[in-house]
């Protein structure tokens, strides 16, 4: 089996009686878009804290690239090339955009123990913001308050904001979340057009996307991972289907 | 060390213990339902013991002045709560410390200038003898009554909140606001009553204690911080942390100052027991606190869901 | 705030001095000192709640441990001030490195508890230290020597050393907030999460600044001691804490000129009210004068009711988070 960008194995998690993560072993190999899905409650989300960081698990290693990254907290997974966006929007409503994305470059050039010189006199900082927010779609959007930015545009600031940080490895969990189909094939492209340049694990919903995007897809249901394997065979698997649809939709 | 003044100095923790349990109940369900931190809550326990002192005086009945202080006190407490608390809820923490914080500047003064500095309470003469608790060991009968008194209130309220419609809606309410809310319990009165119980409760603490401590402005503040520890201990919103946490402290810091420095200067030169000895005694607590927050950041029975 | 009337004020505090001397009212120098070394106090506070969102009870301790470290050593015969109040910065910075590294691994209340905890330990320390005065205090033989021909303990000098040291520090602290690590430790207060999420050590950063305004707190301390003479471990004591929380949101909570706006006016509302009887109010409550704090009280729960964003908030323009306010 081919050895991934990121490798989890066996990983667990459990929350008193409740069992979020059961065993889960996945591989993500580079520059795949490989996306995770499942039914509600199946532990998407828990599964990308443990990834991200945010959540040591239980028992169980994650790998990335070589490095084995199951103890260390979340800002050094950052620095090594693995980040996240969010399923509620997590960011700075209060700061504009400008100073959303520039607070993710700065993380990733250079030390922010820095006492002196002010920080808005750093143009290369703003410029390479600038591109990121073009990249994303808010070009023109630079100066507005990001909390007064519309649902769809707050998400593609989200996902920005990840993006920023120059990752390996992106988890994007539900990033098309509340969006409508306009902004849903926005969202679909940029993630699209990322293909080349950096690994994506990508939970979602939506199975049109997921379709359109996935190079490999992976069925999560209570914790465990029931199947991985391309879109098409995923779509006609009978176990997935039961997941999805009860019983009588396999038979 | 004899038996005798570990047994005394026992009841002594567990007194003030339940005491403080009076203070650190009110405390813990204000903040645990309405998610407030209440600084003036030791305003309160002032405000009742000056109330106790006076209607005392004024009715020359020691239990008739402390019954009518507790009402007296529990509407005091609840008009605060309409006209300035009410406003603190949606409000983040720091302008509620520093609004409640004025509150306690504002109580100080304004008991200053009502009463003076201080009103002395006097332990009433049928409970001022001593009582002959084990052969040789007498204790006196009025820390019995508070004892008493204390464990009473304990009883009650674990009736009130696990048997009664009131304190389910209560302690909902503690562990989920917004679900009370969606369940149609009306918030604002609920919150008027409970805020007005725990100053009732303050002011049941504050009378009963005003023999043993002065009754002085500034009382309140000391206490407090007990109290808030206490809470931190227990776990905010739990009743049952409070009564345990109560205990605890009450305990650890009458045993610590009445024990430590004499068990210090058993093993320290004398100069360093004598320079230690006390300040370790005061800080113990606190250092308990840190230690449950390092092992249980929630507490010891978190009542939050 | 524009640059001009900070210059005029800067120029008024420059020249004040010397017209008080030449009006015989050599007392409110003494008193202008105190209040500078408060809004030095008050700014090193600012940073951490202000602009850092940590809601620090015990920051009374840094202040009282930089007075009590200029204030032993002056005891013992140290008296240059070149070593008695660097050191009085690192000890207060130490103490900070301490309290900080456990407290700011708790949130909400439970930091603003054992941040009132560590302050309160710190108190009753000071309170057993019975060779340095302990309940008592300490009374300090002199002020701290300059060399240069200066002399502390001339009023005046001092008034200039404290202005010096003020606008030192405010700028310093200013140039610390516009740069790298000032804009991380706001980003961190409006949403420390995803800070973390896009590769930012939060706790180092949060501790950093912990330290750097306990540092400027013993700093404030320091001249504290020097000022009167005397240290007493009230300084310490979590009221204390309040009062400087109190000048933070009077003058404006992450404000350039909080903590200097704040520590003005409550300190001139303080000394207003113990020393200029106003006759209509004491026709209403004769004693008024020793209840000042009952208008403090008032003010403050005024401010925080209706003026949360405090003085400085009325007046500056609000500009948008993270490019600064002023």
């Amino acid at each position: 089996m081919v050895e991934g960008l990121l490798s989890v194995r066996d990983l667990s998690k459990r929350f008193g009686g409740l069992i979020a993560t059961d065993g889960v072993s996945l591989e993500v190999i580079a520059g795949e878009i490989h996306a995770l899905i499942g039914p509600n409650g199946a532990g998407k989300t828990t599964l990308i804290e443990q990834l991200s960081g945010a959540m040591p698990p239980d028992a169980g290693a994650i790998r990335f690239g070589s490095v084995d990254i199951t103890g260390r907290p979340q800002h050094e997974r950052v620095r090594l090339g693995l980040a996240r966006s969010y399923q509620v929007t997590s960011i700075f409503p209060k700061f504009t955009v400008l100073d959303n994305i520039a607070l993710a470059v700065q993380a990733r050039s250079g030390s922010s123990v820095s006492f002196w010189r002010p920080r808005d006199s750093e143009t290369a900082l703003f410029d390479e913001a600038r591109r990121l927010i073009g990249q994303v779609g808010l070009a023109g959007r630079e100066t507005a308050l990001a909390g007064t930015l519309a649902h769809g545009e707050q998400r593609q600031l989200e996902v920005g904001l990840a993006l920023a940080t120059q990752p390996k490895l992106l988890l994007l969990d539900e990033p098309m979340a509340g969006m409508g189909p306009e902004e849903s094939e926005r969202m679909i492209g940029l993630i699209d057009s990322l293909r080349q340049n950096v690994t994506v694990l990508l939970i979602e919903h939506d199975m049109a996307a997921v379709f359109r995007l996935a190079d490999r897809v992976s069925v999560l249901v209570f914790g465990r991972v029931i199947a991985t394997g391309d879109p098409v065979a995923i779509r006609n698997n009978a176990e997935v289907k039961r997941a999805y649809l009860g019983d009588e939709a396999a038979t | 060390m004899s038996g005798i003044l570990i047994l005394e100095q026992t009841l002594n923790g567990l007194q003030f213990g339940l005491m403080l349990f009076l203070l650190a109940a009110g405390l813990t369900l204000v903040f645990g339902i309405m998610d407030m931190i209440n600084l003036a809550h030791g305003s309160l326990y002032m405000i009742g013991a000056f109330l106790a002192s006076t209607l005392v005086g004024a009715t020359g009945s020691f239990v008739l002045g402390v019954l009518l202080a507790i009402p007296a006190t529990a509407v005091v407490g609840m008009l605060l709560e309409i006209t300035v608390l009410r406003q603190l809820y949606a409000r983040d923490h720091l302008s509620q410390v520093l609004a409640t914080f004025a509150l306690i500047l504002i109580a100080n003064e304004a008991v200053r200038i009502i009463w003076g500095s201080d009103q002395p309470l006097t332990t009433p003469a049928a409970l001022s003898g001593p009582v002959e608790l084990l052969p040789g060991m007498y204790y006196a009968s009025y820390r019995l009554v508070i004892i008493a008194v204390g464990l009473a209130v304990a009883v009650l309220l674990y009736f009130v909140v696990t048997k009664t419609r009131t304190g389910m809606l209560v302690r909902a309410g503690a562990s989920n606001r917004e679900m009370a809310r969606a369940m149609g319990v009306d918030i604002r009165t609920l919150f008027t009553l409970v805020f007005g119980f725990g100053a009732g409760l303050c002011a049941l603490a504050g009378a009963m204690l005003a023999p043993l401590f002065a009754v002085q402005v500034g009382m309140g503040e000391n206490i407090l911080i007990l109290a808030f520890v206490v809470i931190v201990i227990g776990g905010i919103g739990s009743i049952r942390g409070a009564l345990v946490g109560s205990i605890i402290v009450g305990m650890v810091d009458t045993i610590g100052r009445a024990f430590l420095p004499a068990l210090l200067r058993e093993f320290l030169p004398p100069q360093f027991a004598g320079a230690i000895g006390p300040a370790l005694a005061s800080i113990l607590i606190y250092l308990l606190m840190a230690a449950v927050l390092f092992w249980k950041p929630q507490g010891l029975f978190p009542a939050r869901g | 705030m524009r640059r001009a009337p900070v210059l005029a004020l800067l120029a008024l505090a420059i020249a004040f001095p010397l017209v008080a001397k030449d009006y015989d009212a050599i007392y409110y120098v003494s008193f202008a000192s105190r209040v500078m070394i408060y809004a030095l106090a008050a700014t090193s506070l600012n940073l951490i709640l202000g602009y850092g969102g940590m809601i620090s009870f015990g920051h009374a301790a840094f202040v009282g441990a930089g007075a009590y470290a200029a204030g032993v050593l002056l005891v013992e015969g140290i008296t240059s001030a070149w070593i008695g109040w660097p050191a009085a910065m690192a000890v207060s910075a130490l103490l900070a490195l301490a309290i900080g590294a456990v407290s700011l691994r708790t949130r909400g209340v439970y930091f603003i508890m054992i941040t009132l905890a560590f302050a309160q330990m710190a108190y009753y320390l000071t309170v057993s230290m019975k060779a340095y005065g302990g309940e008592e205090g300490l009374n300090l033989p002199s002020r701290a020597t300059l060399g240069f021909g200066l002399e502390l303990k001339d009023d005046v000098t001092f008034y200039y050393t404290v202005l010096v040291l003020l606008v030192v520090a405010l700028v310093l602290l200013q140039r610390l907030v516009h740069a790298r690590f000032g804009r991380a430790v706001q980003a961190i207060r409006e949403n420390e999460t995803r800070m973390q999420a896009i590769g930012y050590p939060t706790f180092q950063y949060k501790l950093i600044c912990f330290v750097i305004a306990g540092a400027f707190g013993g700093l404030a301390g320091a001249l504290l001691a020097n000022q009167s003479n005397y240290v007493n471990p009230s300084l310490l004591h979590w009221t204390q804490s309040g009062m400087l929380m109190i000048m933070v949101i009077l003058g404006g909570v992450g404000y350039r000129y909080g903590g200097l706006i704040g520590a003005v006016v409550l300190l001139g509302i303080e000394e207003l009210i113990a020393n200029h009887k106003i006759a209509w109010l004491a026709a209403l409550l004769p004693n008024y004068q020793q209840h000042a704090l009952l208008g403090v009280g008032l003010i403050l729960l005024a401010v925080v009711l209706f003026a949360p964003q405090g003085l400085a908030g009325l007046f500056a323009r609000p500009a948008p988070a993270g490019n600064g306010r002023g």
